[in-house]
């Protein structure tokens, strides 16, 4: 027998259920308290960048609506600064964004919505020690009944084709067809409401949304 | 702490997306693969929650939903440690908490079991873990409930925990079940998970010891987050 290796395993996922909201939403559970549903405001009103929403609908693989999922946004500042120690330019961040945000879809339609400002561009390691730039994006995780490990998938923005097109993580997707389930359509705004980029979720079938293991 | 990408998720340890005993989940699975890469930046970093965002009663469920009285049901201290795969501690972890009240009923808009409500539990709590990545709550023992699976499933008592470590890698939902409770074995959604080790790391012991007297029994429930490679070889000068 080697020596051990002394690594602990990771606590095994178990699904959100039916009753997430009571945990994670509690208003829309119907609670009244006791605290005010967090991760409503990733940025807040002096945030730095072009105010938008996200909004769309989670689809199972029969094409209903998941009216009852939950989901959670992690994004960048407007100079693609990330609000965590971790991130080496920490310094630099925008004090006025908090950058995470958490919604429940719609009990009735589906529909979710985010509310937050446009991120930057991002700096990251590589493999081999090489330094790349990702295109603007918001990570999405889904929890939900029936979704027995969190889905992680990517919202990018289609009008950064330019910066899509060299985006390291785009770029690695064997079947470059599928990019197009990651990048989100902007809908002209109307009135002084800030502009939607419309993302919709799809388990299943050829449209399948992009799941990532990382 | 600097450091590299986060360990690599052993999904075979965690239960398939797709497991037809518990049905829900074959229409809410995906059915490609996976797409693998090394964490970037953006999932090396991750919100971080004070504990001044938290109020007096936030990991007392025994008293956070009070109205006129004590909620019906067994007293209990939930209480543990978070740690990384590496065995390190993780500080400031936000747990968040939601669970049935004693009679195995969810206080939520659309649920309708018969059994009653109780005015004086809501269900919800959270905390954050302290420098050694130690967290508690106050709460009732959670009761079993039916559920729509088989014509007689029936869920064994636990409490739905969610976790964020200090990277969006390591956000993690998860259930806590109890030593002892005869129906673990016959769970679809715990047996899920192939491996019955991996069962066994969601089952918290009586832990006697940090019983409360005369008040309130208590369980440990230990939890683990993805760990982190370390870069010893980067070309910076440690400190600068």
């Amino acid at each position: 027998m080697p020596q051990p290796l002394n690594i602990w395993k990771e606590t095994p996922s178990q699904t959100a259920g039916p009753y997430v909201h009571i945990g994670l939403t509690p208003s829309v559970a119907g609670l009244q308290g006791p605290f005010p549903d967090p991760g409503t405001e990733i940025a807040g009103p002096a945030a730095r960048g072009e105010r938008i929403a996200i909004e769309g609908v989670v689809h199972d693989r029969h094409g209903a609506p998941m009216r009852d999922c939950v989901l959670e946004i992690w994004q960048a500042d407007a100079r693609g600064v990330y609000n965590s120690p971790d991130d080496p330019r920490y310094g630099e961040r925008d004090p006025a964004l908090f950058g995470w945000g958490r919604a429940a879809a719609d009990l009735q339609t589906g529909l979710y919505r985010f509310e937050t400002v446009k991120p930057g561009p991002v700096p990251t390691p590589l493999p081999g020690g090489r330094t790349g730039v990702m295109a603007p994006h918001a990570l999405l995780w889904i929890v939900a009944r029936g979704i027995n490990i969190g889905l992680l998938t990517r919202v990018y923005f289609a009008d950064e084709a330019e910066a899509n097109a060299a985006d390291p993580i785009l770029s690695r997707l064997e079947h470059q067809d599928r990019r197009a389930a990651l990048i989100a359509p902007r809908e002209a705004a109307v009135g002084a409401a800030p502009p939607v980029y419309r993302f919709d979720v799809r388990l299943g079938g050829p449209h399948e949304t992009v799941f990532f293991d990382a | 702490m600097k450091g590299g990408g986060y360990f690599p998720r052993d999904r075979a340890w965690h239960p398939p997306p797709c497991a037809p005993g518990y049905k829900s989940s074959v229409l809410r699975s995906p059915e490609k693969p996976l797409i693998a890469h090394d964490s970037t930046l953006s999932e090396m970093t991750g919100p971080v929650f004070g504990s001044d965002r938290l109020g007096p009663l936030d990991a007392d469920l025994i008293r956070n939903a009070m109205v006129d009285g004590e909620p019906v049901g067994p007293r209990l201290l939930v209480h543990g440690r978070v740690t990384d795969e590496s065995g390190r501690p993780v500080p400031d972890a936000l747990i968040e908490i939601w669970q049935a009240n004693a009679g195995g009923r969810y206080r939520h808009v659309t649920e309708k079991y018969i059994a009653p409500l109780d005015p004086n539990f809501g269900g919800c709590g959270r905390t954050v873990t302290d420098a050694q990545g130690a967290y508690r709550f106050r709460t009732i023992q959670p009761g079993p409930y039916p559920w729509p699976n088989g014509p007689n499933d029936w869920r064994p008592a636990h409490i739905h925990f969610s976790i964020f470590g200090r990277a969006f890698a390591q956000r993690l939902i998860t259930q806590m079940y109890f030593e002892g409770d005869p129906l673990i074995p016959h769970c679809p959604i715990l047996n899920a998970i192939p491996d019955p080790c991996a069962v066994e790391s969601l089952v918290a012991p009586l832990d006697r010891n940090a019983a409360m007297p005369m008040d309130a029994l208590a369980y440990r429930f230990d939890i683990v987050l993805r760990g982190r490679r370390q870069t010893p070889f980067e070309n910076k000068t440690e400190g600068s």
